[in-house]
């Protein structure tokens, strides 16, 4: 087995469902020639050609629409958007089509696309290059929300999301990109989507993250009894996952990257509130970034929850 | 330095048939008697069933509206060059044109009507969902034909939209990928001059709407929209070239409005009386008549039974949307997801 960091790891994930598959093409701005501004499809335009990885012109809406059609067609377009704040510009085909497509057309078409975005913040680039709103996209029915946290998980998650029969958001943490390698194996499998997986066994208190705050988190929890939940999909999150674990803890600390209010936190906050709320020996607190607009590299460390505001936050409610 | 010209453009507009059924007989599509009287039957199929869905919802009986009268000639002409195979991507003001293609009656009122099974294409037609979100469709109809180019089947994408798309970033997103790739793909803009309340004028600039393609690099025409035989022939040629490989083309229909913007609008608060006599004067159902007439195919006992079969097929359709059982509250969750999620199959449950 390969020692393989995340970048490495989805180019194998697409290359091979690539070969597997002949529905699979990628779609975006430098895609292609360039194999995407982190390089995460490098090597395939070369090997699979022009007709399976289109180097678009520069046009959000109009990549997200095309794949919306392609999909429709028959085929599992990928189209990557090249920051997630870019993807603002394809809101509209991402919500109000991909997502609905089955629906409004009664399961006459489907639109098994995944959209792949690098996401979230700590790479030192410019305005809207480090979004990490992920929670727009899990108000939206219909629309399935991916992050991994890891090479591994990545590959498997890819795969799992590239057979979807219906549209995912594919959310890279590009902190993570060239971070970490695991070994990752060459031969195929699958991470199931709307499973949680338990990154750390604890008992005292559950921890829940996911994408580029897993590896934050899992520093933090260093001499704590807790339990680390790493969520790797947001819609449909695994509920039943979490619920077992603050029955077991009776603490939750959640851990993200976005801004608190209507974060994804709030929703993890609610549905424990609705169904564990008797096991709970503390508040359900959140370490979140404030909400505020995710500002540039000086500021990017003081956005960004770190180790210490997590540590905080365990302290607290352990001590509560 | 001598100033270059860099390139140098001309926009064509194509009519067949004047406003007094005169035809050019230069330019009059091959189409037998029977296809003419095909062609009528379907304009006025449309008007009865336009006049008829309006009058359904003034009674309660289906929602707000979208009139298609006085966009019979674009509609019909247009999907009159089309087949089965080909792909459609509509907006919401075609149903002229789903009529033409043999989409049910009783399922068009019954999407008016409110009801989400209604919008559940017959498997014979590939006919996108209508589209209520303005120009969105238009980059949807370019990756369709993306795929088509892509697995080689000979098929022709077309995508219909108003004049007041063309105002929108999706209209520029589709345009420039059809020119990009080559793509397989005919526009049809139905330029019925007036987005709600706002004119022509108040949506571009430009002398034409058929000239933005210009700028994309392929062709643009403009066409009498209320000429069927025009946008027949306009049609018929750019999906031929698009089957073929040829790559796109953007048709402009320049026709008329002359309902409301849907059956909530009142025009009047917009628009002179003199504007819409004007254009009812080029109704394209009177035109098409003054010409069928002329060649001894018309009188006004043909269009009384033909008017009679048309309101025949839009009776059986309202009375076949009216004998359907409401959906039920679990429609709700139907075809959301392939496979529902949990906390989706735990709410349809109480419902």
């Amino acid at each position: 087995m390969a020692q393989l960091n995340m970048v490495q790891a989805i180019n194998l994930a697409l290359a091979q469902e690539m070969e597997r598959d002949d529905r699979v093409l990628l779609l975006g701005e430098d895609v292609g020639r360039d194999g995407g501004v982190f390089r995460v499809t490098e090597g395939l335009l070369e090997r699979f050609g022009a007709d399976r990885v289109l180097d678009t012109p520069l046009c959000e809406s109009g990549i997200m629409g095309a794949a919306i059609g392609m999909a429709a067609y028959g085929l599992r377009p990928v189209p990557e958007i090249q920051f997630m704040g870019f993807t603002y510009s394809a809101f509209e085909q991402l919500f109000a089509h991909a997502a609905r497509l089955r629906s409004r057309s009664r399961g006459r078409y489907s639109c098994p696309m995944v959209v792949r975005t690098p996401y979230g913040g700590g790479i030192k680039a410019p305005e809207l290059h480090e979004e990490s709103t992920e929670a727009l996209f899990c108000q939206v029915p219909g629309l399935k929300v991916v992050v991994p946290s890891g090479p591994y998980v990545a590959k498997g998650l890819l795969v799992a999301a590239l057979r979807d029969p219906d549209p995912v958001l594919f959310l890279e943490p590009t902190r993570l990109y060239r971070l970490l390698r695991e070994e990752v194996p060459d031969g195929e499998y699958l991470v199931e989507l709307g499973r949680a997986r338990v990154a750390r066994q604890g008992g005292s208190v559950t921890v829940v993250a996911w994408g580029s705050m897993l590896e934050r988190v899992l520093k933090a929890v260093e001499g704590y009894d807790a339990e680390v939940l790493d969520l790797l999909t947001l819609n449909p999150f695994d509920s039943e996952a979490i619920v077992a674990s603050v029955q077991k803890t009776g603490r939750l600390v959640i851990v993200h990257e976005a801004a608190k209010t209507c974060g994804f936190g709030a929703e993890i906050a609610a549905t424990v509130a609705e169904e564990a709320i008797l096991h709970l020996r503390a508040p359900i607190l959140r370490v979140t970034a404030p909400d505020v607009p995710v500002p540039l590299a000086k500021l990017i460390d003081h956005y960004l929850p770190d180790v210490q505001q997590i540590r905080s936050a365990l302290d607290e409610v352990l001590q509560y | 330095m001598p100033e270059l010209i860099l390139a140098d453009f001309h926009v064509k507009r194509l009519q067949v048939l004047n406003e007094k059924g005169e035809a050019d007989p230069e330019l009059l599509p091959e189409l037998s008697d029977a296809q003419m009287w095909r062609m009528y039957e379907l304009m006025l199929l449309a008007r009865i069933f336009d006049e008829r869905a309006v009058a359904l919802q003034r009674e309660g009986r289906i929602g707000t509206y979208p009139p298609i009268r006085g966009q019979e000639a674009a509609q019909v002409g247009s999907a009159f060059a089309l087949t089965g195979k080909d792909w459609l991507f509509p907006s919401f003001r075609e149903m002229g044109a789903h009529l033409t293609l043999g989409y049910p009656v009783a399922q068009l009122l019954q999407y008016w009507g409110g009801d989400e099974r209604a919008q559940k294409a017959p498997p014979q037609l590939n006919i996108f969902p209508f589209c209520v979100a303005v120009g969105s469709q238009i980059p949807q109809a370019a990756g369709a034909a993306l795929a088509a180019r892509y697995r080689r089947d000979p098929v022709a994408v077309v995508t219909y939209f108003g004049d007041g798309a063309t105002s929108k970033g999706d209209f520029h997103e589709g345009m420039n990928l059809a020119g990009v790739f080559n793509l397989p793909l005919v526009f049809i803009c139905q330029n019925n001059q007036w987005a709600i309340s706002i004119p022509l004028k108040g949506q571009t600039a430009s002398a034409s709407l058929a000239q933005k393609a210009i700028a994309y690099g392929f062709e643009g025409v403009q066409v009498d929209g209320n000429d069927v035989f025009a946008v027949y022939r306009a049609t018929r040629q750019a999906v031929e070239k698009a089957r073929s490989g040829a790559g796109p083309t953007f048709i402009e229909c320049l026709t008329y409005r002359m309902a409301d913007h849907t059956t909530a609008d009142d025009a009047g608060r917009y628009r002179s009386a003199e504007e819409v006599a004007y254009w009812e004067e080029r109704d394209p159902i009177l035109r098409l008549e003054r010409f069928m007439e002329g060649r001894g195919l018309w009188n006004p006992q043909k269009r009384d039974e033909a008017a009679a079969r048309g309101a025949a097929i839009v009776d059986a359709g309202v009375a076949e949307m009216e004998a359907l059982s409401p959906p039920a509250a679990a429609e709700l969750f139907e075809d959301v997801l392939a496979t529902l999620t949990p906390r989706q199959a735990g709410q349809r449950k109480v419902r």
